[in-house]
């Protein structure tokens, strides 16, 4: 199991680790079974404890209650729609607002980095921008563009934009002159060595900035849907939580928590099958 | 498949920062170089590190343009890069995302006018070439640094280029994989018959490979002096034909040159405290 932890993915094992680890004798797939077994363990604690204090008195059982009633209210908000609407929305907008910072970034990020000078003039600017917290900017958002759709979108994009036009800017900027020298001998067209040799060769870089992301287009995506919303599970966290609705409010809680492990994982998933041929 | 290169009169100067003052000065790489290649001919070139020998290549190479002189292959003056020469360097330069087929397919790739099918073929027949058939699928950081290094020259034949450049290819290798490479390569090329420019430090390498010697001298560099080399390479792989008298007059003769212009490099000042 990748550790979402890690800044990096790790590339496959090649064929010599994987012989050293044969002739160790601890077979791969059995320390993964410990390993996943020991998560589950980890897991099923927190779920003992969240079931067990509110019972036991430790909290109160109004603020927190136990875990079941969290768990009986999740289902019967995901066999009645409720929930579902709420994740759509919630979903639509980080996915358009993380697609548009990813269709902008990259481009603009590549063309920063190809030209020198360009890049100086801009990394200053752009380490500050990156540096200002989306949230921070909401108010603006919400100024210049009302508090519909759009505004929300729009801090989407801020917040996933920077990491991945860094993350380019560096990709771009350091790839081996040598691959652009044979590039250079081979006659390729600036075009064909961008397609051919500098993507490639930047995507596992760019990859860090999209999985950054990726869990920034949710977080600040809840935050902005408690400030002015009316559908999205930020405002079904707030909401439920001005009317009292406590175990609803956990319920939207581990949801939004579900839907960032679940998206952290595909961007791995996805990182791990553009990044086979590193070398570990 | 096989190109004359000339050069006549070649000069490269850079403008360099001093050392003591940081002032801009000229550094002249090259000097007067002249010097032409036969079509089909095995020229290696050697000198001591830093005479402007890689600088030679670049601008056959066409990835610099000199500072005076005139460059013609086949009597048409190098602007820049083509596909007619194709190069190999001394660090591997192999796309590290790509499998050592794939790889060889890139410079394909570049040459154009090919479906992926042909490309594949084609690639598998140079790689059988450099005896990697059964690596293709591979990484490179899966292979070796002797199996990146011919994967790097199956794929500068790949597109049949009329003039391969090498610069130190072998320097980075072992002394057994090495020489290895060296006799293979002398086999391919009296396959392929493509006009060869080899760069080496290493006197034996030049005079084993070499039908003809170009020793440089440096500060400026220029050609001291071209040398014939004339052995029987046939059974290279049977006998040690470099521990013969002729490999060993040769090797004598290239060393001696190189030798002089050292001493003539070193300051007089170094001589008396050694």
């Amino acid at each position: 199991m990748p550790s979402l932890l890690a800044e990096k993915t790790e590339a496959r094992p090649n064929p010599r680790q994987e012989e050293a680890v044969r002739a160790k004798g601890a077979s791969p797939r059995r320390r993964r079974a410990v390993t996943l077994a020991r998560g589950a363990a980890g897991l099923l604690t927190l779920a003992v404890i969240w079931e067990a204090a509110p019972r036991m008195g430790l909290v109160d059982s109004y603020f927190i209650p136990p875990l079941h009633v969290v768990l009986q209210e999740w289902w019967s908000m995901a066999t009645d729609g409720e929930l579902l609407k709420h994740v759509k929305a919630s979903l639509v907008r980080s996915g358009i607002g993380f697609s548009l910072a990813i269709l902008i970034a990259i481009p603009l990020g590549a063309a920063i980095a190809w030209y020198r000078p360009v890049r100086e003039f801009f990394q200053p600017v752009l380490e500050l921008f990156r540096n200002t917290a989306a949230l921070a900017i909401l108010p603006v958002f919400t100024l210049l563009l009302g508090i519909g759709e759009t505004s929300k979108i729009a801090i989407v994009v801020y917040a996933c934009f920077f990491p991945i036009l860094l993350s380019t800017i560096t990709g771009v900027a350091t790839v081996d002159p040598q691959l652009l020298r044979s590039a250079k001998v081979l006659n390729l067209s600036a075009v064909a060595t961008f397609r051919k040799v500098v993507f490639p060769a930047a995507l596992p870089t760019i990859f860090t900035g999209i999985r950054i992301s990726g869990a920034a287009a949710i977080l600040v995506l809840i935050a902005a849907e408690m400030i002015g919303a009316t559908a999205g599970l930020g405002f079904l966290i707030n909401y439920s939580q001005f009317n009292f609705l406590i175990p609803k409010m956990y319920a939207a809680i581990i949801t939004t928590s579900i839907i960032g492990v679940a998206v952290n994982y595909a961007l791995v998933a996805l990182e791990r099958r553009f990044s086979r041929w590193r070398p570990a | 498949m096989s190109s004359r290169i000339e050069l006549s009169h070649v000069g490269q100067t850079f403008w360099v920062r001093g050392d003591d003052d940081k002032q801009l000065r000229e550094f002249v790489a090259l000097d007067d170089v002249d010097l032409t290649v036969g079509a089909g001919e095995f020229l290696t070139l050697v000198g001591p590190s830093g005479c402007g020998k890689s600088t030679v290549l670049d601008l056959i190479a066409g990835l610099a343009t000199p500072s005076s002189g005139r460059l013609t292959i086949d009597g048409r003056p190098i602007t820049g890069p083509g596909l007619d020469r194709s190069v190999v360097f001394q660090q591997y330069t192999l796309l590290p995302w790509r499998t050592a087929a794939a790889n060889v397919e890139f410079a394909l790739e570049a040459k154009g006018g090919s479906t992926k099918r042909q490309r594949a073929a084609t690639a598998r027949e140079y790689l059988e070439l450099v005896g990697l058939s059964e690596f293709a699928n591979r990484y490179p950081h899966e292979l070796s640094g002797g199996m990146k290094q011919r994967v790097a020259i199956a794929r500068s034949l790949s597109y049949e280029p009329e003039v391969l450049l090498m610069d130190e290819p072998f320097g980075a290798l072992d002394a057994q994989t090495r020489e290895r490479l060296q006799e293979e390569l002398v086999g391919i090329w009296r396959r392929l018959g493509t006009t060869i420019v080899f760069i080496t430090h290493d006197i034996e390498e030049a005079v084993f490979l070499g039908q003809r010697v170009a020793v440089m001298s440096s500060r400026p560099g220029r050609i001291r002096e071209t040398i014939g080399i004339d052995l029987d390479r046939d059974d290279a792989g049977e006998t040690d034909i470099r521990a013969s008298r002729r490999f060993g007059d040769y090797r004598h003769h290239v060393w001696s040159l190189l030798r002089q212009q050292h001493l003539d490099a070193v300051p007089d000042k170094e001589l008396a405290s050694a």
